[in-house]
């Protein structure tokens, strides 16, 4: 099983660094300010997210997005 | 939070950081708890010690021994602990104006020693805890709180600098390269001597804002064209390096002894001169 | 029965020999006159021990190490004279904030600045008590012969390690180079000190400001997870926020009753010298003493009811006992190689009707007891 992003909500203070770093585009910051996943189905789990993130808000998770 | 190696490092409660959005400084403790996990190095027997300063800030969030000391100290506090317990792995967590300006002596006196501290800077450009200005690594003629005309103080590499000083292990990486910056961390970890990463970072809410270089997204991206590795730098001349940032290893040598050996020879020297 | 030997040795080596007695392995110090032969004999005798000498970049770095050190487990000590010691008032405080036992030896010599490097002094009484910035409460010892320089080296690295703070051991250049016959005790003569250790390593916190006892030190690299700062921190040793008033005033409150509430019991020394019926009372510390001494009995030879309070523990300074003694008295002297320091510290206990008498020397020279005579001479003359 591939796993795929997950954003920890709590943690994102909205950079924006995994927004121009996602590969597959689908990463945005939303209206509250926080990176949201716009298709999770096309992440490709390359991590470049989770690995540039500043604020240990970006995690790996199955399917679910459980971690 | 659970089970991954943030909740294993990290301490939740303190969450989320200080750090402005962007700041690149998360990203190096990211990649030093990432490069400690991979290493399956025991917790107990680390210690990280930081002086003042965004970057020493970091051992706010680490679950391990830490010392945050005053403004430039951490290597000589780091030196004693190191002294005391050599068996420790002793991490010095630290910023360009922390290592390179206030605590300049203690940095280039570590790197002749030749000790077994890992010195990694979070070298941002700047000062970032008292509002931005020029540090001794802020390039020339860019704009800071004190150099609002363009910074006039020609800066150090500090690759070059501890090279120089007698470093056994100088490297450098960037936060584009997280996972580079991560293996490069592992291997200074590894290596026995005095070992500094220096750490190319941003500073996206002054040094980035002050010098118009967009949000911490597009700074991320500026990386992308700056940066050279220490092999095609070889095959670039002069003009074509200029504003490029070079990573990779600059040094990695076993052949001056570390300054513990060094001094149990001593131990041993003063001990037969004991018995002559 | 005595199982030591006498000795004949300056105060430097003295001090040196006292604290490797008092189990003192990590000394990491900067080359200063008139306190250099410390480090000097430390570099001969510590690896021997397997103890650690190191010569440090500066004083700054001097202090940082021996505060690692110490962190880490052994007991530590620098030596240094007034400008270094300005020089380390900046680490001196974040060992005080974070309470960590050590000894730091001022030998006094003539300032200000570089001064007259190899003229004694005693002027860094004050430099003792207030260098650092912020608010702490300072532990100095003032010993005045090479013997005491022995006994109260000793007795520092037990203040230092049974309060977890930073012990001052303050003397002037004439005792760090004088040499004098002295009992060196046996290993089983000298009560040693060591620092307690925490009962468990669960739940551990660096800190305990619930009360005036303090919290026993674990040790970096035994499994505490300790967290230290220089920052106002609670007792976890985490920061705490500048919004918490109360939090941020605990632990300044915890710096001075560990000293405080021990004070009488187990802190304060003084000599009072004829003090009981003296009408004319002198105060005097390190080699200035023993000429106040000399001046003492030779007024006494004149019929001069004179004495001396000589206060060994110099910082908190004993005001309560020398209080006792100068209620009955018409006049006191300070002498002191200063410009007046002392003299500020007695005037907190003298009232109207009382003088005071000031013998100051700040030439480099040695104040002679006929100069201290001549003064409780000039004191006696006052009618109260």
């Amino acid at each position: 099983m591939k796993l795929k992003v997950v954003i920890d909500r709590k943690m994102c203070k909205g950079c924006g660094i995994c927004v121009v770093l996602c590969p597959k585009k689908i990463l945005k910051i939303d209206e509250e300010g926080k990176a949201s996943v716009t298709e999770r189905q096309e992440c490709i789990g390359c991590r470049q997210c989770e690995f540039h993130c500043p604020d240990f808000a970006i995690l790996m998770g199955d399917d679910d997005g459980q971690l | 939070m659970k089970n991954n190696i943030y909740d294993k490092y990290l301490v939740e409660e303190k969450m989320p950081t200080m750090w402005c959005p962007g700041c690149g400084n998360g990203i190096v403790l990211q990649s030093i708890i990432r490069a400690i996990d991979e290493m399956d190095l025991d917790p107990e027997k680390i210690v990280f010690v930081s002086g003042i300063g965004c970057s020493s800030r970091a051992v706010n969030y680490l679950k391990f021994d830490c010392m945050h000391t005053n403004h430039g100290r951490a290597i000589a506090f780091a030196t004693g602990i190191k002294m005391a317990n050599p068996e420790l792995k002793v991490i010095v967590l630290t910023g360009d104006g922390d290592c390179a300006s206030i605590g300049g002596n203690h940095l280039i006196h570590a790197c002749r020693r030749n000790i077994d501290l890992t010195v990694i800077c979070m070298n941002n450009s700047n000062y970032g805890m008292t509002g931005g200005q020029y540090s001794p690594t802020t390039p020339l003629n860019s704009f800071t709180k004190t150099s609002v005309y363009g910074s006039y103080e020609p800066p150090f590499d500090l690759c070059d600098l501890t090279k120089s000083a007698g470093a056994t292990y100088v490297a450098r990486c960037a936060t584009y390269l997280p996972v580079q910056m991560k293996d490069i961390i592992k291997k200074a970890l590894n290596h026995h001597g005095l070992s500094f990463v220096d750490c190319a970072s941003d500073c996206p809410s002054l040094y980035g804002r002050l010098n118009r270089l967009g949000d911490a997204g597009e700074m991320m991206l500026r990386w992308k064209d700056r940066l050279v590795s220490v092999t095609q730098s070889q095959k670039m001349s002069e003009e074509e390096l200029k504003d490029k940032v070079i990573w990779g290893e600059f040094v990695n040598k076993s052949d001056r002894m570390e300054y513990t050996d060094i001094y149990k020879e001593n131990i041993r020297r003063a001990k037969e001169a004991a018995h002559e | 029965m005595t199982m030591g030997s006498y000795r004949i040795m300056t105060g430097n080596e003295a001090c040196a020999r006292a604290a490797i007695a008092s189990g003192m392995r990590f000394f990491a110090g900067y080359p200063i006159t008139p306190a250099t032969e410390i480090a000097e004999l430390c570099s001969e005798l510590l690896p021997k021990e397997d103890g650690v000498y190191m010569q440090m970049e500066d004083e700054l770095a001097s202090i940082g190490a021996i505060i690692g050190a110490s962190a880490t487990g052994k007991k530590a000590m620098t030596a240094t004279s007034g400008p270094g010691f300005s020089l380390m008032q900046e680490n001196l405080g974040w060992a005080y904030i974070n309470e960590i036992p050590l000894v730091i030896v001022d030998v006094m010599r003539k300032g200000p600045s570089g001064g007259s490097a190899t003229l004694p002094a005693q002027a860094d009484i004050m430099q003792t008590k207030w260098g650092t910035h912020g608010d702490f409460r300072a532990l100095v010892l003032t010993p005045n012969s090479v013997e005491e320089i022995y006994t109260e080296t000793v007795r520092a690295f037990n203040l230092a390690e049974k309060f977890r703070q930073p012990v001052i051991l303050l003397y002037d250049a004439v005792l760090a180079h004088m040499s004098e016959k002295i009992y060196v005790p046996d290993k089983d003569e000298i009560e040693v000190i060591d620092r307690a250790k925490p009962a468990s390593k669960e739940g551990y916190n660096p800190f305990r400001y619930s009360d005036s006892s303090v919290q026993p030190l674990g040790h970096f690299g035994e499994g505490y997870n300790i967290h230290m700062s220089g920052l106002t921190h609670d007792e976890t040793g985490f920061p705490v926020s500048n919004q918490d008033t109360t939090g941020l005033e605990i632990l300044i409150h915890h710096l001075f009753d560990k000293i405080d509430d021990h004070y009488d019991d187990e802190i304060k020394k003084y000599e009072a010298y004829l003090c009981d019926d003296a009408d004319v009372l002198v105060v005097s510390i390190g080699i200035t003493s023993r000429s106040a001494k000399s001046a003492v009995k030779k007024a006494r030879a004149m019929g001069i009811k004179a004495g001396l309070f000589r206060p060994i523990t110099m910082w908190p300074f004993p005001h309560k006992d020398l209080s006792r003694y100068d209620i009955h008295t018409k006049a006191i002297v300070t002498a002191e190689m200063n410009n007046g320091q002392l003299n500020q510290v007695v005037i907190e206990d003298i009232d109207r009707n009382q003088k005071l008498v000031m013998k100051n020397l700040y030439d480099g020279n040695q104040i002679r007891d006929i100069d201290i005579l001549n003064s409780i001479i000039e004191a006696n003359k006052y009618e109260k």
